[in-house]
């Protein structure tokens, strides 16, 4: 009992239950509004409809009688009481005394008194085996003078039952459309409720780890599913953050583990054996070279964090990006021509873009420098601008990254030369990629047969 | 030259003071920031490096508080925090030079050179000489003895900040900031190719060098002895 207590508690307190009684309120006044509507319109309208016609007989009469006199009068009443003409009048004509005159009521009605205005009483009608029946009648009396009394009524025992059906019938319908509406609000509450339960079930359960749970989507396009689309979006920007969160503390404990411990090994040597003053300096030379490579790798992961983590958007600032591209050229054209290669510029002039001009730099300067130390022959470095969008490309005519493996290269430590022999940390995509996304644009890898071709797009500013 | 090192870190600390000493600079050192601004307060010392996370006081408030005084002395703000936006905020702070650590000692060292002739004061100048080299920053021209030499504009600046630090260590990282306005390590050693094209003009046909490579700093652009 405790427990539906407080349960019925809390469906109150929902805002479904809410919006459910509210509905149901307004659906409530507005079909009992209706339901009064129809039942004034209907049974009410018979009942003024028949005191109007008793009005109009009385002056007919009270006229006839005037014109006539008494003997009049008593003739058109006897007259129209004769016979049955199915219209359900009734009409008695008494002297001071209630002794009936003429017409088709036996006497005067007991009880009733005798003064103007609406009379009902019940008159006796014969009914088909032979038998009487008590009908209800309504009636006007009109006083004659010399205390003579005109009586005209109406059998309305139709009308009261027509109105006794028209009340039944809208008792009915009004029940059956207030149960409706009761039903409706509950379900239209229970759906509202259900489809909040959904977003909160989703909730809990990914705070409880599940990442990957997202909020069903009816396709309805209502608010419910842009609230679903919303929280979903969200919920993958979540996991994908998360996801390289996770990337790079494997990436660290991976690849900066191992030249760290290859850093101790070498110092662990140079303590083994006779001292040579020579050999240990020349290890610990060796091991600030590879503390230094470390700390670069470290730094170069830490550049990508932040492009990533999108910290520095609010650095953007208009810049050139032919002049970057320009810039950056010009910082590699010696190491192009010491590896004789040649280094082509393609620029076309005053290409404005919104940009961190030094993560554009570091960007273009990795992919020149991957260009020359993995491509080589000729290598293109162009930037265009074309319907809105602003392209920076860099070609080379090395032997170009198979389809497989395109998206890997721009992993962190991904590098394709199994011997890795060149130079290098395998974090120079990485970032390109990062500063790409950090720009709201695109770095995509394509075939320059031979060689690589990789294009960046950011929209360029009018 | 006397120098003030504000540091909390006792084992950088130390680092520093030894090998500045060693160098023959008088070394005092701080590991609070209110006393480190107090001590930078008397203005006699030549240049202070300091620190950025400091107790007592940040190191950029006590940078602040310095210059509020007009106390102008050079000075190098060490710190864990590289990015750009830390960069900016330690020079608008009133620092002169801004240092990632960790660092190369050398490193270190050169730009504290560098800092100290700043301090010195720069006499507006037409023309750079070192030896038989001369540098016309009007004209943009570059004589060796009679012979002109052709520097492409980057060469020239290249060459420009080299003589005005000429005698001195100047590392790879101050060329890529200085000359390139860079601030990043390109993974392939770039500068050292521009070098030794400039390396290329102006000391080929000559007999006696004056571009000198530092081993494990940088470059040297001095007169022969």
């Amino acid at each position: 009992m405790q427990r539906i207590l407080s349960q019925m508690r809390r469906l109150v307190r929902t805002h479904a239950f809410r919006l459910a009684s509210l509905y149901f309120a307004v659906f409530a006044v507005s079909v009992l509004g209706v339901l009064f509507f129809v039942y004034w319109m209907s049974a009410d309208f018979v009942e003024r409809q028949t005191q109007a016609t008793l009005d109009a007989e009385i002056s007919g009469l009270a006229e006839q009688f005037q014109q006539r006199g008494l003997s009049g009068l008593v003739q058109i009443v006897a007259a129209r009481s004769a016979g049955d003409r199915g219209d359900g009048m009734l009409y008695l004509v008494t002297n001071s005394e209630g002794h009936p005159l003429a017409g088709n009521i036996t006497g005067w009605p007991e009880g009733k008194p005798v003064a103007p205005g609406p009379i009902g009483f019940e008159v006796s009608v014969k009914a088909k085996a032979g038998q009487t029946e008590m009908h209800p009648a309504q009636g006007a009396l009109l006083v004659i003078p010399d205390g003579y009394r005109l009586l005209v009524a109406r059998d309305i025992s139709d009308a009261a039952l027509f109105r006794e059906r028209i009340k039944m019938t809208l008792l009915w319908a009004g029940l059956v459309a207030l149960g409706a509406g009761l039903v409706g609000g509950a379900v239209m509450g229970r759906n509202l409720l259900r489809r909040v339960e959904q977003v909160n079930r989703t909730a809990e359960r990914v705070i409880g780890g599940n990442l990957s749970e997202r909020v069903p989507v009816r396709g309805t396009a209502d608010e419910f599913d842009q609230l679903a689309a919303n929280l979903n979006s969200m919920l993958d920007q979540i996991e994908r953050l998360m996801a390289g969160m996770r990337e790079v503390s494997d990436n660290i404990a991976h690849d900066l583990r191992t030249p760290l411990s290859r850093l101790r090994a070498r110092l662990e040597l140079s303590l083994i054996g006779a001292p040579d003053a020579a050999a240990q300096s020349e290890a610990v030379r060796a091991a600030i070279d590879e503390a230094d490579r470390l700390l670069a790798t470290f730094n170069a992961l830490l550049n990508i964090a932040e492009a990533e983590s999108g910290a520095r958007r609010d650095r953007a600032e208009p810049l050139d990006l032919a002049q970057t591209a320009r810039a950056a050229a010009e910082l590699y054209e010696p190491v192009a021509e010491e590896k004789g290669c040649a280094l082509k510029l393609d620029v076309e002039p005053g290409i404005m873009i919104r940009g961190d001009r030094h993560l554009l730099s570091q960007a273009v300067a990795n992919l020149l420098d991957n260009a020359l130390k993995y491509g080589g022959g000729e290598v293109t470095l162009s930037a265009h601008q074309e319907d809105g969008r602003a392209a920076l490309e860099v070609s080379d005519c090395g032997p170009g990254i198979p389809e497989a493996e395109r998206e890997a290269v721009f992993d962190r430590f991904v590098r394709l030369e199994p011997s890795r022999s060149t130079p290098g940390n395998g974090l120079g995509l990485s970032l390109v990629r990062a500063v790409a996304r950090l720009h709201n644009g695109t770095v995509r890898l394509g075939d320059n047969h031979p060689g690589l071709t990789v294009r960046l797009e950011f929209a360029a500013l009018e | 030259m006397k120098l003030l090192v504000v540091e909390d870190d006792r084992e950088t600390a130390a680092y520093l003071v030894k090998g500045l000493s060693e160098k023959g600079y008088t070394v005092d050192q701080s590991s609070d920031g209110r006393e480190g601004l107090y001590l930078a307060s008397s203005g006699s010392y030549d240049a202070i490096i300091l620190d950025r996370m400091l107790p007592g006081m940040d190191g950029l408030a006590l940078l602040g508080a310095l210059r509020a005084a007009a106390i102008g002395t050079p000075s190098l703000i060490l710190s864990a925090l590289g990015s750009v936006d830390d960069r900016v905020k330690g020079l608008r702070a009133g620092g002169d030079d801004y240092l990632v650590k960790p660092f190369a000692f050398s490193e270190l060292l050169a730009r504290i050179e560098a800092l100290l002739r700043r301090g010195a004061g720069t006499a507006a100048t037409t023309k750079l000489r070192v030896a038989d080299l001369e540098l016309d920053l009007l004209t943009r021209s570059v004589k060796r003895g009679d012979a002109t030499l052709d520097l492409l504009p980057r060469e020239f600046q290249l060459l420009e900040y080299l003589m005005r630090n000429a005698g001195h260590v100047v590392t790879r990282t101050m060329l890529l900031e200085h000359v390139w306005d860079y601030h990043f390590d390109p993974q392939t050693n770039v500068i050292d190719v521009h070098v030794s094209r400039l390396r290329q003009k102006i000391d080929r046909n000559f007999e006696r060098p004056l571009l000198h490579t530092v081993r494990g700093a940088g470059y040297c652009l001095r007169a022969p002895d």
